[in-house]
């Protein structure tokens, strides 16, 4: 499974240039990749079926319990099987509608990135492995979303995208951290034995709100739903396998893996139902009001997400079922839609539904992939689409009065979805010949092939219910109920409730079909009404964080030097002095343990508090500047005196650099020469100054009187020269001991040595610089 | 500062300065010196020949630039910790090689000592790097 999982990520590198070679026809080329790998997992099939799981561990950081672990079972099966299936056609589609694009070999890569990423996640066991998966799905879904990168709405779209998922994605490391913690284990397999122990955690509710997080803002639930009709801006292709099966739901993927560890709670089942059955409700809503043919199926995917969110809360073997089947049916026909609207896109120049019409006679195989796609969206049997309506309503129905209001939701939602499904199908392709910019014929066979067999699929599984049911549902039903079900499905199962019921939903749903207009103008002055949105709310959002950041930008950073410095001697200060006030750790000063220094230490003294003096009143910078360097000497000659020749060592060393160094930068500030103090400036200087210098003083007087732990110091004294090989301490700490430290130290040095290079460089405004600039770089070639 | 007399001492005591740094960095790991010590004082050598002579003939002796030096120098540090692997201990531990020199004695290199001229082309490059181009404008 490592390599079915890497091996995308491998020839991500190779596409570009096999891209080159072959043009857009690479496009058939690479797709076998995700044909071998669908083929892997198909040959997989009946080992699941018996064994229920297959398993395999890689070890990444084994200290810390994060492993590569892969579990394959019967919903990360049916994932597998549904990412690498789809993604061969869309594989194939990019080829045909991206053709010609000057980008299209990087638009591959991506593509198998993603796909990558996306089998990651749902084969992966270790909680901290999903992760890494999952942020791997936002990026490349990033780079997907934003691939017109050119056009601004499509960076935007992009951005958004990343803000919203990786927000949530945090938000699920959290909780994913919190659950291994209090676990102590962070494998999948091992937390689902652990039952509801985890249920009875204190921290239950943060971890179940964390996750949530997560599977909420990558399943496009109401708040977060609205990185997903802007997604849109994406090339079809992205949409067709992104926002169809596979990105999107990761979240809901999210919620059936939980569904044991964390699920089955009154907590899960309430904020789940809510949310998913509001997200429902809106999202058609939503959708009715749109004109462009991507927008209408990317609020219907939003719904459906809903759908299958409040499935999972309602939970259940029943519910599961209905849940596993629905997902299963809306990946094959919402890709297929995905893809006819691009189709019809690329042939006739537009996806606004009010200008297509009359496309029947032109493209006939579009309109009958389509055609397929929509029954199976309206549940009209014998599609697998019907089957999962049906096991839904028979879910709904046998719980309790709280199912029966879902059950109501979801009858409306479905209804409003029929329409919408058959909205996006026929208005296209019926009716007479519309005003579209381009005159439309049937389209290549890269772009119709992935749509025709994704339909014809759902058709096949409608008549292959039964042996589906027996297998692969059984086997996803059982492994998110992590008890073996009872599962069994038929094409026909009589004339029951469900059955009426279903049949009342597609009355509905073509009552809303022939009034579309009218629903549409409805629902679009009551969202005008309502006027905000949380798409609003994310550009108000980040304005104001833009505008806060500019606030503390200019207050803090004003290019002001003395400001800086301030603000450092302030906080300074305050680190030294409010905890010596707080705990009342004031050194106890005896006057009587003072010891007279010998002469030669009162004239180094003197000559450090001659220095300072000079400092104080200089006239010019640079003789303050000197001056100062006579106080660092004059430290110097006491660590020298208290037998610390190394230090003093290189304190003699650092100050003369420190000099040179200083003199030399106030030589090109072409600063005022004289080094003016008084006033108000000067007043507040000495009380910071007085407060830095002798907060420092009593700090390092009651260091003094602390008890010291000599541990660290006897261990090096005894040490050293025995395997060390050396006799300066100090110099073996650097080299040997600590030399990891050391390591990260000069490398700070070295970054920092380049930063002071560009800063003396970096010359805003170029008057006559250029030349020496041009000279400076070929001295450097040279 | 262009006095005859510095610029006709300056490269004299420059050598001087740069012989004394690489004493420094030797000795160090038996009494005061090492690796940044010795970068130091050869990047004040450096800095007192550029203020002598001109920024040009610092650059032409050094012949390498000296943020280049200063890459090296982390190269050379982390490269050090590479027997650690071979011999399977943790990463920079020191590791000892006695080179006979065919006289009877035996020169010990040792991995700290690789790390510790590392750490001294760092300090050269890094601070020469600085002060190069801050002497370049006047």
């Amino acid at each position: 499974m490592l390599v079915a999982v890497l091996s995308g990520f491998i020839l991500a590198i190779f596409a570009p240039t096999i891209k080159r070679f072959l043009g857009y026809r690479a496009g058939w080329v690479l797709a076998l990749l995700p044909a071998s790998i669908f083929i892997y997992f198909l040959s997989l099939y009946d080992q699941v079926m018996t064994q229920r799981a297959v398993f395999e561990l890689y070890e990444w950081v084994p200290t810390l319990g994060i492993n590569l672990s892969f579990y394959l079972d019967g919903i990360s099966l049916m994932f597998a099987l549904l990412i690498s299936g789809i993604g061969t056609f869309i594989m194939i589609s990019s080829g045909g509608y991206l053709k010609g694009h000057v980008n299209q070999g990087r638009f591959f890569a991506f593509m198998l990135m993603f796909m990558a990423s996306m089998l990651g996640v749902v084969l992966a066991s270790n909680l901290i492995a999903i992760f890494f998966f999952w942020e791997m799905t936002s990026v490349t879904s990033f780079l997907l979303i934003g691939f017109d990168h050119l056009r601004k709405a499509a960076r935007r779209a992009a951005f958004q995208a990343l803000v919203v998922t990786g927000l949530g994605g945090l938000g699920m490391l959290g909780g994913f951290i919190i659950l291994g913690v209090s676990v102590g284990n962070f494998e999948l397999v091992e937390i689902m034995q652990f039952g509801t122990e985890i249920k009875d955690l204190d921290l239950y509710f943060v971890i179940l709100v964390l996750v949530l997080l997560g599977a909420f803002t990558k399943s496009a639930q109401f708040p977060f739903h609205f990185w997903l009709p802007n997604a849109m801006e994406a090339p079809t292709p992205v949409s067709a396998f992104l926002h169809s099966a596979t990105m999107v739901k990761a979240g809901v993927y999210l919620l059936m893996r939980m569904y044991p560890i964390l699920g089955d709670t009154i907590e899960w089942s309430v904020i789940l139902g809510t949310f998913g059955a509001f997200t429902l409700l809106s999202g058609t809503f939503i959708a009715i009001r749109q004109t462009d043919l991507k927008r209408m199926l990317a609020y219907t995917t939003m719904a459906s997400l809903g759908l299958l969110v409040m499935l999972i809360g309602v939970g259940g073997e029943g519910a599961i079922e209905g849940a596993v089947l629905y997902l299963f049916a809306h990946s094959l026909f919402k890709g297929g839609l995905f893809t006819v609207a691009g189709t019809i896109d690329h042939e006739a120049g537009t996806r606004d539904i009010t200008k297509l019409g009359g496309l029947r006679s032109k493209m006939p195989i579009t309109f009958f992939a389509a055609l397929i796609a929509a029954l199976s969206m309206g549940g009209i049997i014998p599609l697998v689409g019907f089957i999962a309506k049906e096991s839904m309503y028979h879910a709904l129905l046998h719980g309790n009065n709280y199912t029966l209001i879902l059950l109501a939701v979801a009858i409306i939602g479905n209804a409003f979805m029929f329409a919408i499904g058959f909205a996006v199908a026929l208005k296209p392709m019926l009716g007479k010949l519309g005003d579209m910019p381009k005159a439309a014929h049937e389209a290549p066979i890269m772009l119709w092939i992935g749509a025709l067999v994704l339909g014809i699929c759902g058709l096949a599984a409608g008549f292959g219910i039964t042996y589906l049911g027996s297998t692969l549902i059984h086997s996803a039903v059982s492994s998110i109920n992590n008890e073996n079900a009872s599962t069994e499905l038929h094409l026909w199962a009589g004339i029951n409730m469900p059955l009426i019921l279903s049949l009342f939903t597609m009355g509905l749903g073509a009552i809303i079909y022939m009034n579309y207009h009218r629903v549409r103008i409805f629902a679009d002055d009551v969202l005008n009404w309502i006027g905000w949105g949380p798409d609003k709310g994310f550009d108000q959002f980040f304005a104001g964080l833009l505008a806060i950041a500019q606030w503390v930008t200019r207050n803090m950073q004003n290019g002001d030097l003395k400001t800086y410095m301030r603000y450092i001697f302030i906080m300074l200060a305050l680190v030294i002095w409010v905890p010596m006030f707080i705990y009342g750790a004031f050194p106890s000063i005896d006057l009587t343990k003072l010891v007279t220094p010998t002469f030669y230490e009162a004239g180094i003294l003197l000559m450090a508090v001659l220095g300072l003096y000079a400092v104080l009143v200089a006239k010019s910078r640079l003789t303050s500047i000197v001056s100062l360097g006579i106080l660092g000497f004059s430290v110097a000659l006491l660590f020298m005196l208290f037998g610390a020749p190394d230090l003093s060592f290189t304190q003699f060393m650092v100050e003369t650099l420190s000099v040179v160094i200083l003199a030399l930068v106030m030589t090109r500030l072409k600063l005022d020469k004289s080094d003016r103090k008084y006033g108000l400036y000067a007043i507040i200087s000495a009380i910071i100054a007085t407060a830095v210098g002798t907060g420092m003083t009593l700090l390092l007087l009651r260091v003094m009187q602390t008890e010291l732990d000599m541990s660290l110091s006897n261990y090096f004294t005894k040490y050293s020269a025995a395997i060390a090989h050396g006799h300066n301490i100090v110099n073996v700490i650097l080299v040997d001991f600590r030399a990891l430290d050391t390591l990260g130290e000069i490398s700070v040095v070295m970054t920092t040595g380049i930063v002071v290079l560009a800063l003396i460089r970096l010359k805003p405004k170029v008057d006559n610089n250029k030349d020496q600039n041009e000279d400076n770089l070929k001295g450097s070639v040279k | 500062m262009n006095t005859v007399i510095l610029r006709t001492i300056a490269p004299a005591l420059t050598a001087l300065m740069i012989l004394f740094s690489l004493f420094v960095l030797l000795r160090g790991h038996n009494e005061p010196g090492g690796g940044f010590i010795g970068g130091l004082i050869a990047a004040s050598a450096m800095a007192l020949f550029g203020i002598a002579s001109g920024v040009q003939a610092v650059r032409r002796a050094l012949y390498f630039h000296p943020v280049s030096l200063t890459g090296f120098g982390v190269l050379m540090a982390a490269a050090s910790g590479i027997p650690s692997y071979v011999n399977k201990v943790p990463f920079l531990s020191g590791i000892w090689w006695k080179i006979p020199l065919g006289n009877g004695e035996y020169f010990d290199l040792s991995t700290p000592m690789i790390f510790d001229i590392g750490v001294w082309f760092v300090v050269v490059g890094a601070i020469t790097a600085i002060t190069l181009t801050l002497e370049e404008v006047e």
